[in-house]
């Protein structure tokens, strides 16, 4: 039996500047910062959420081919990269915080049927939900 | 094409995702973008595989479909708010790209049941692709202009 998610990987352009966004902006903690040789392990996390990290990577060798690495820097630049939902307890609130931090948003928080929600995205292109669930969650 | 270019572009697209309500033309989206609106339009279709113009025209479309689903409010009222101008060309664009009427989309779509898709996915994977959508505004039957929306963009 699987128990939880507990890595989930996102490709960034630059992990110096994705660490000050993860951190400075959306308030994250790092979780890991290591390197081996010229291989950097960077993960954050929310600090509500303690058991999972998301590893901000850098496309590139040996991973994969530097054309490779090329596509998907494209696309993350593109912004064609949808990578998830942050939950929150106050989508109003949390929005106004992030856009004074200068968070881009793509929408403004709006009321669904599973709760209020917002998005926005990383400064990479990464768009990510910022959703308030209602209630009593609907499947 | 570079990665700044990209993040340009993608500035761009951005605001057509976020204030298509508005009167947004091509020239304040280029500026966006930061370049000239005849480099503005290459580089976005070479991107994204359609002009800007079509871009935010489908955008406009599947905004009101979305309305068109979940609300009361009528075909007129709709088309304002998504930013369409003027109901003849919002009908006509409609019909193009979805394929039906707008009423006819509503009772169709209303017949089942509602999908339980959080609106930010469908906001990603829901905007139209099919019907061919024309970059310049097309002779109406009568004779005279349609206006297709609030610019007339010239081809690549």
């Amino acid at each position: 039996m699987i128990n939880r998610l507990s890595h989930a990987t996102l490709w960034v352009l630059d992990q110096d500047a994705a660490l000050r966004f993860y951190t400075e902006k959306l308030g994250f903690e790092v979780r890991r910062d290591q390197s081996i040789d010229s291989f950097r392990w960077l993960t954050v996390g929310p600090p509500d959420q303690p058991d999972v990290q998301l590893v901000l990577l850098e496309p590139g060798p040996p991973m994969m081919d530097a054309a490779s690495a090329d596509q998907i820097r494209a696309l993350v630049a593109k912004g064609a990269m949808g990578t998830g939902v942050f939950a929150t307890d106050d989508c109003r609130g949390t929005y106004e915080e992030l856009k004074a931090r200068g968070v881009e948003f793509l929408q403004e928080p709006t009321e669904r049927f599973y709760g209020i929600e917002a998005t926005f995205r990383d400064d990479s292109g990464n768009w990510f939900s910022l959703t308030q669930p209602a209630e009593v969650p609907v499947s | 094409m570079g990665i700044p270019a990209y993040v340009h572009l993608r500035r761009a697209k951005d605001l057509a995702d976020r204030s298509y309500a508005e009167p947004l033309d091509v020239d304040a989206l280029a500026r966006t973008a930061l370049c000239s609106r005849a480099h503005f339009i290459r580089s976005f279709k070479a991107a994204y595989g359609e002009t800007p113009h079509q871009y935010l025209q489908r955008r406009r479309i599947e905004r009101a479909t979305e309305l068109l689903r979940g609300t009361d409010r009528s075909v007129s009222d709709i088309c304002l708010s998504v930013g369409f101008r003027s109901l003849g060309s919002f009908s006509a664009v409609f019909r193009r790209i979805v394929g039906e009427a707008p009423i006819a989309y509503r009772e169709r779509a209303r017949a089942a049941p509602p999908p339980h898709v959080p609106a930010c996915f469908t906001l990603m994977w829901t905007r139209p692709a099919g019907g061919a959508l024309s970059e310049k505004p097309r002779a109406s039957a009568a004779g005279s202009v349609a206006s297709d929306d609030h610019e007339e963009v010239p081809g690549p």
